[in-house]
């Protein structure tokens, strides 16, 4: 039963129509550059992403046209309605889902590629190599990407958990790994199904092993490595099944991930590995508040109002923190009363700001603030000293001086937006507790500094109220 | 298609893929990331083709999850990254745009 079948397998036809789909993506991607043509770049990707499903469907010989349809009808079914369904605040979870099932479906693939091998009796090794990688990278990209969900959805504890011995642990079965899959390469005539399925065990435990120690503070890092990883093994299986358009759009999702990996890594001044093996994120520094009491200057909403509605510019600096007390809409709301007095209002968003890359942005954004108003950190620092107030909700390390000013310092050298550089500084703050770094933040207790200990949203709102009421 | 064409397009991606996306600045790193979700979603090629060629009990299961992981990136991918664009490509004054069409319909 082929009745659509007109497309030889691996034939010209095929090939040309793969080769239009992976050049849509590429003109997506470039559209993805600024935020007006971002949105059709989208379409462009998602129509390159049809000419390749529809092309494959053509393929001379396919069947079981039941299965096929069930499956693209759940995944679609289920993909559109979390789509649809997903709070913005909660994109890093989504992401790292996709980047799940993105992977499992490659570990998937390379098993039953196996399983073909098997039948024919041997398997050349320029499709079971990557056929091997594709399965080991895969397997890990799902199962560490399920960790990083379920730590991101508070499902599990977002502190780092570490069991004893775990690098050694990690490195042995990471080593078992591949010499396993190299017993099988040289066995290949035909490969062990058992042992194939001994590596996915394997992976499968190593991801779970190497996501769960890291904390939420880096996790901006794992998801953008994990999107790397899935990358990565789509490539490797367009390797072994021998298609352009999955080597192409692999090697672009690879890419991508690890662009954004070295970014955030980067904006942490960490070392990937350090992030990796270290477990750093979420744990107490020693160092923490070594029981000297220094005085801060606290306020109330009616002076913070105050002291933002007679100011010229204004600049907010957003953490996670606002992310999780949902108080972007109540920000914009303060912004917006500020605009009104003729103010000017700017929001400095650190690189890791959030739990992903872009994602204070894309919550800002949400709140209807303009992308204009969304400024880097290169781009914002020098503008602080001409800022008159810097407003911090919900940000606490990426603000620390100590980053700059303290070479002993656990975050030293990290960029930093440089708010004690403004006129004034307000910190809306529930407590003086330490952030992620679990370090004191110097900016709590310079002269410029007034904390105003609250809850995000509820003080963002206030304050707004008191600004309409001067 | 030999192996060593294969690892050409592979190196020639790579650098492609740097180039492109090094572009991409920071306020659209989020849609970003669910956009390539959504090319990732390319594996449901591989998906479909095992399906598609597939004669014993566990190669229709394997099949049908991969297909079904795969088109959960793809449309959720793509159909989630919309929803956001969508927020970055509004204007900064509806409502001003919504009268002026108001009052051009007048």
């Amino acid at each position: 039963m082929t009745p659509l079948a007109v497309l030889e397998p691996g034939g010209s036809a095929a090939t040309a129509l793969y080769i239009v789909s992976f050049v849509l993506f590429i003109l997506g991607l470039k559209q993805g550059t600024h935020p007006t043509t971002a949105k059709r770049g989208n379409m462009i990707a998602a129509v390159g992403m049809a000419v390749a499903v529809v092309t494959t469907l053509l393929l001379d010989g396919m069947g079981n046209w039941g299965l096929i349809i069930i499956g693209l009808a759940a995944g679609s079914a289920i993909g559109a309605y979390a789509s649809i369904k997903v709070k913005m605040t909660e994109m890093p979870q989504m992401v790292a889902l996709y980047n799940g099932v993105g992977g499992g479906a490659v570990a998937l693939i390379a098993w039953s590629e196996i399983r073909h091998g098997i039948s024919f009796g041997e398997m050349p090794l320029e499709d079971l190599i990557p056929t091997l990688f594709a399965a080991i990278v895969g397997s890990v990209s799902f199962w560490g990407s399920n960790i990083a969900f379920a730590k991101l959805q508070e499902v599990i504890p977002t502190r780092p958990m570490a069991v004893p011995g775990q690098q050694f642990i990690n490195a042995i079965l990471g080593v078992g790994v591949i010499v396993v899959a190299i017993i099988i390469a040289i066995n290949n005539e035909p490969p062990s199904q058992a042992l194939f399925i001994l590596i996915l065990i394997a992976a499968a435990i190593l991801g779970n092993l190497v996501v769960l120690p890291i904390g939420g503070a880096d996790m901006p890092v794992v998801i953008s490595l994990l999107n790397a990883f899935t990358g990565l093994s789509a490539a490797a299986a367009g390797f072994a099944l021998q298609n352009v358009a999955l080597i192409v759009a692999g090697t672009l999702v690879g890419s991508s991930g690890t662009i954004l990996t070295m970014e955030m890594a980067t904006a942490m001044n960490r070392s990937v590995s350090n992030i990796l093996f270290s477990g750093f994120g979420g744990a107490p520094a020693a160092a923490a508040g070594s029981g000297e009491q220094r005085p801060v200057t606290s306020i109330g909403a009616q002076d913070a109002a105050i002291k933002l509605a007679y100011a010229d510019t204004v600049v907010i600096v957003p953490g996670y923190g606002l992310a999780v007390a949902q108080a972007q809409h109540a920000v914009k709301e303060m912004a917006n009363q500020l605009e009104k007095r003729g103010v000017t209002v700017n929001y400095a968003i650190h690189p890791v700001a959030g739990r992903m890359p872009g994602h204070m942005n894309v919550l800002l954004a949400e709140a209807d603030v303009p992308y204009e108003q969304l400024k880097e950190m290169e781009e914002i620092n020098p503008e602080m000293s001409r800022t008159d107030v810097a407003v911090v909700i919900g940000a606490n390390d990426v603000t620390n001086p100590a980053a700059k000013n303290d070479p002993n310092s656990p975050i030293a050298g990290m960029p930093i937006i440089e708010v004690s550089e403004a006129g004034e500084v307000i910190v809306i703050k529930r407590s003086l507790s330490t952030g992620f770094a679990g370090i004191d933040n110097d900016l709590f207790y310079e002269p410029n500094t007034s904390m105003l200990f609250a809850d995000a949203k509820a003080a963002a709102t206030e304050i707004a109220a008191e600004i309409e009421n001067l | 298609m030999s192996v060593m064409t294969e690892v050409t397009i592979f190196v020639l991606a790579i650098f492609v893929g740097f180039e492109v996306i090094s572009k991409v600045p920071t306020t659209l790193h989020t849609p970003l990331m669910s956009q390539t979700n959504a090319i990732h979603g390319i594996v449901m090629l591989g998906g479909l083709i095992v399906l598609g060629y597939a004669d014993d009990g566990l190669e229709y299961v394997i099949g049908t999850i991969a297909v079904a992981f795969g088109a959960i990136n793809i449309v959720g991918g793509f159909m989630v990254t919309d929803r956001m664009l969508a927020m970055f490509a509004k204007k900064p004054k509806p409502k001003a745009d919504a009268d002026g069409k108001g009052g051009a319909g007048k």
